[in-house]
């Protein structure tokens, strides 16, 4: 089995669009100016600016939120998933996946007519006697997108652990007179941690980075790393600040990818390709 | 691998238009009657490409990085001048625009073109405050109002760096081009000291936020407050007692064009009359054509949201290139929206 | 749990994920533009729909651009892991991380670092470079689904065949291929919906006017709610529902199970 021409185009490929593009980044990012090779670090000290900082934190802080909260609510789901006969199971995950293949950006503006002062959430809570409170350009609004966007992320890798769970486990657990809280606590949540993984970093990854959530949900005045990313290259086009920026959201992101595969490395890979 | 390049290739070809002519046409989001387009593209048999911006400093960059290759832009006053002082524009040739008498004389050789080399206007109008009468009791007639706290949340500014900033400079006192770093700072604290009031920093989407009464007031520009008023019976524009930016937008060719003969073609075709009038039928901003202003109804051209009179119009300004300055309001207006 | 305190909650979840689309689908058919009144029935905003010519263009384009893309990646991302597997030591892990560079990268690092390309060697943005862009995030995940059935088979099955008489090409054809179509397929399936699902790669490597859907309903959504995006996306939901019935239908369910599990 001796074929490796075939590994050519393939890796020609990768190599022109995608090692060589980030590499272009790289450039842009340490180089000042037009015209000329001028070595600088002043684009990555400016990311380090209080102003930049505040943009920085409150994506991580999003981002986070909305992982706490996808995680919150998966866990259960997968469970339930997990737990319910074959024949059902794959029903239920159809009805999971189906809002999935509808355009990111269609599941992002489904919210944003619901969400209006005049909208049908606020109508809804007109039938109760609520008066009419701003939903949208809030950032509620911004979590509630990477939520809606991204829980199904969270969902699969738990579900895909946890049905590959060991029942014999479970029962031995419980013949030892474990209770059900404590048989979950020290039983099925431990072993189900490659999934959880899985799942926050494949949450958070996207929330972290995301442009289009924050300007369409929360207007423009909730700047996210994306947003700056963007606004760098499409409006100021300081390709300079921009790459910088992208360079470091993506060591971050990478880092923060190799350490779990690492903690992982034993485990059962959750639902991480 | 090559054959889904070269296939790829094929494809991008043949969505150039495989053989016609075409034109790129870049211009402001929802800013010309579609039909016109169409029309265009019968009459001259050229395909026109017509892409959409936001703001003129997106436009500018796009340009000035040659990502698109535009023959006709519509740049605002300001941003005429900057693009013909770095030498982004092509001289239009007069003997191609023979519709150009259709033009007021007022909006000829004004300060951003001085000797009528790059530009044909479009449109031109005001900026201004947009407010729901139901929502709002008081009578509007300072930007004062904008920074009122009985409208949290009921207020929309507009996501374009030079108008917000502009009236902010106003409402103090200042020259909507002012070079003064000082005054810059303090417009700069007064946008912060309003941003917990705003509900949001947005674009063309106004429009449709306003119609549907989902807040009291905005910064409008004139046109789009004629749209909106002619949709919702409650609505009103007024232009504040401080003053505020009169502008006009205006067709270049610019340096990126591939088709500068279509591009002469477009500008003398937008010049006619009839054009002309669907044009202002459709946007409902007002035109620089007296042929077409003759031809509007009288509640129209008396309206002061569609054409100011020259009181309505006393301490407001043109914007000017701030050249170097520019880099200060930039920081200023990412501050605002990031912090 | 309690079998129907579970029941609750199931339910509960899938209102959450499916009412947004119910409302659209529900106002795609209100006679008025307003949202927050109904007017009646209509099919207006369908009528507008197919004469809109640029979103019409969107549509076509996000089709193209996914079908071409996702076969494109599907070839040779397969003969690729082929490749792949043959592979050993340092080679092996060297290749592999860059196939999991696309599929870990933050997209908005993908779509500007590929726009950045494309400006920097002036490639002319449009249908080409949104079709280089999508093949490129596509083959990481041909190759990763890929891969596992190929070190599922038997490596004698082709001496076997060379054996028994067949050159090397036609033992790949006839024998390897057939094996390990259900990981192609599967691979084919997530390059397909990546490609469609995607805005912001495409957002940053399009130019020259070129839209996809998600751009279209992205330049759209930022003018302001418009029925015809609610009358599109209802077309847009009742095909993906359809697809996901003829797959489980056609295909049998193990391939749309695991296309279900692995994507992403």
């Amino acid at each position: 089995m001796k074929r490796n021409w075939s590994l050519y185009p393939y890796v020609i490929w990768m190599v022109l669009f995608t090692i060589v593009p980030i590499l272009m980044v790289f450039y842009y990012s340490i180089t000042a100016g037009e015209g000329g090779f001028n070595l600088t670090l002043s684009h990555y000290a400016r990311v380090f600016e209080p102003l930049y900082l505040t943009v920085i934190w409150r994506s991580i802080r999003l981002a986070l939120i909305s992982t706490a909260v996808c995680f919150l609510m998966g866990y259960p789901v997968a469970m339930i998933l997990a737990n319910s006969p074959e024949k059902q199971q794959f029903s239920l995950i159809v009805l999971f996946v189906v809002p999935m293949w509808m355009n990111f950006l269609a599941r992002t503006y489904a919210w944003m007519s619901l969400l209006e002062t005049n909208g049908v959430v606020n109508m809804i809570l007109g039938l109760f006697g609520i008066r009419p409170i701003a939903m949208l350009y809030t950032s509620g609004a911004v979590v509630l997108g990477m939520v809606y966007n991204y829980l199904p992320f969270m969902v699969f890798p738990i579900y895909t652990v946890l049905r590959k769970l060991d029942p014999s486990l479970v029962e031995a657990a419980e013949d030892l007179g474990a209770n059900p809280a404590r048989t979950f606590l020290r039983v099925i949540f431990p072993l189900s941690l490659p999934g959880v993984l899985s799942g926050i970093t494949m949450v958070f990854m996207p929330s972290v980075t995301t442009f289009a959530i924050s300007q369409l949900l929360g207007g423009g005045q909730f700047t996210l790393i994306g947003n700056l990313i963007e606004q760098q290259y499409l409006r100021t086009y300081d390709w300079g600040f921009g790459s910088a920026l992208s360079i470091i959201l993506m060591v971050i992101i990478l880092i923060s990818m190799g350490l779990i595969s690492r903690s992982d490395a034993y485990g059962e890979g959750g639902g991480l390709l | 691998m090559c054959a889904v390049l070269a296939g790829s290739m094929l494809l991008s070809a043949a969505g150039c238009g495989g053989g016609r002519e075409t034109l790129n046409v870049f211009n402001w989001g929802d800013y010309i009657d579609p039909q016109v387009i169409k029309d265009f593209e019968r009459e001259y048999n050229i395909k026109v490409v017509y892409e959409e911006f936001d703001t003129n400093e997106d436009m500018y960059v796009k340009i000035d990085k040659g990502s698109g290759k535009y023959d006709i832009a519509v740049p605002s006053d300001y941003m005429i001048r900057r693009m013909a002082n770095e030498g982004m524009l092509i001289p239009i040739d007069w003997s191609k625009i023979t519709n150009y008498g259709n033009i007021e004389d007022r909006f000829k050789n004004l300060p951003y073109d001085e000797r009528n080399q790059y530009s044909v206007p479009y449109m031109w109008g005001t900026v201004g405050i947009l407010y729901n009468t139901a929502m709002v009791d008081e009578e509007v007639d300072s930007w004062d109002i904008l920074w009122d706290a009985k409208y949290e949340k009921k207020i929309f500014m507009i996501n374009s760096m030079r108008d917000s900033i502009g009236i902010t400079l106003k409402r103090l006192g200042y020259s909507l081009n002012t070079k003064n770093e000082g005054e810059i700072m303090a417009a700069r604290d007064a946008l912060l000291e309003q941003k917990p009031l705003v509900l949001s920093y947005v674009g063309d989407e106004m429009k449709d936020k306003m119609i549907g009464e989902e807040a009291a007031l905005a910064v409008f520009w004139s046109g789009d407050a004629a749209y909106c008023m002619s949709y919702n019976e409650d609505l009103d524009y007024v232009i504040p007692k401080e003053g505020s930016n009169i502008w006009v937008d205006a067709m270049v060719i610019p340096k990126t064009a591939q088709n500068i003969e279509a591009a002469h073609l477009f500008i003398d075709y937008m010049c006619r009359t009839e054009v002309g009038l669907a044009n202002v039928e459709y946007i409902e901003y007002a035109s620089p054509m007296w042929s077409v202003r003759e031809q509007l109804p009288e509640e129209l051209t008396e309206d002061i949201a569609f054409y100011p009179g020259e009181d309505d119009l006393e301490g407001s300004e043109v914007f000017e290139d701030l050249s170097d300055t520019l880099a200060i309001y930039d920081r200023v207006w990412t501050e605002v929206l990031a912090r | 749990m309690k079998p129907a305190l579970k029941k609750a909650y199931l339910w509960l979840v899938f209102t959450f994920l499916y009412a947004p689309i119910l409302v659209l689908v529900v106002f795609s058919f209100n006679a008025s533009k307003s949202r927050a009144s109904w007017e009646g029935l209509s099919l207006r905003w369908y009528i507008e729909l197919f004469q809109d010519k640029a979103i019409m263009t969107a549509l076509a384009n996000t089709v193209i651009i996914a079908v071409v893309s996702a076969v494109a990646a599907a070839i040779v991302g397969t003969v690729a892991a082929v490749g792949i597997h043959n592979l050993k030591g340092w080679k092996k892990s060297f290749i592999m991380n860059v196939t999991y560079l696309p599929v870990l990268n933050p997209d908005i690092v993908i779509g500007i670092s590929m726009m950045l390309l494309f400006i920097v060697v002036s490639f002319p943005r449009g249908l080409a470079s949104l079709i280089i862009a999508h093949i490129t995030f596509g083959l990481p995940y041909v190759v990763i689904s890929v891969l596992p059935k190929l070190a599922q088979l038997d490596p004698q099955i082709f001496d076997a065949a060379l054996d028994l008489g067949a050159t090397p090409r036609e033992a790949y054809m006839q024998v390897i291929l057939p094996q390990i179509m259900p990981g192609v397929f599967t691979g084919f399936l997530l390059a397909f919906t990546m490609s469609v699902d995607d805005f912001v790669v495409s957002f940053f490597v399009t130019g020259n006017g070129v839209a996809n859907l998600a751009i279209s309903i992205y330049s759209m959504a930022r003018r302001g709610i418009n029925p015809k995006i609610n009358a599109v996306l209802t077309l847009l939901f009742a095909a993906v529902a359809a697809m996901m019935y003829l797959i489980q239908k056609r295909m049998g369910k193990g391939v749309a199970k695991g296309a279900a599990e692995e994507l992403r």
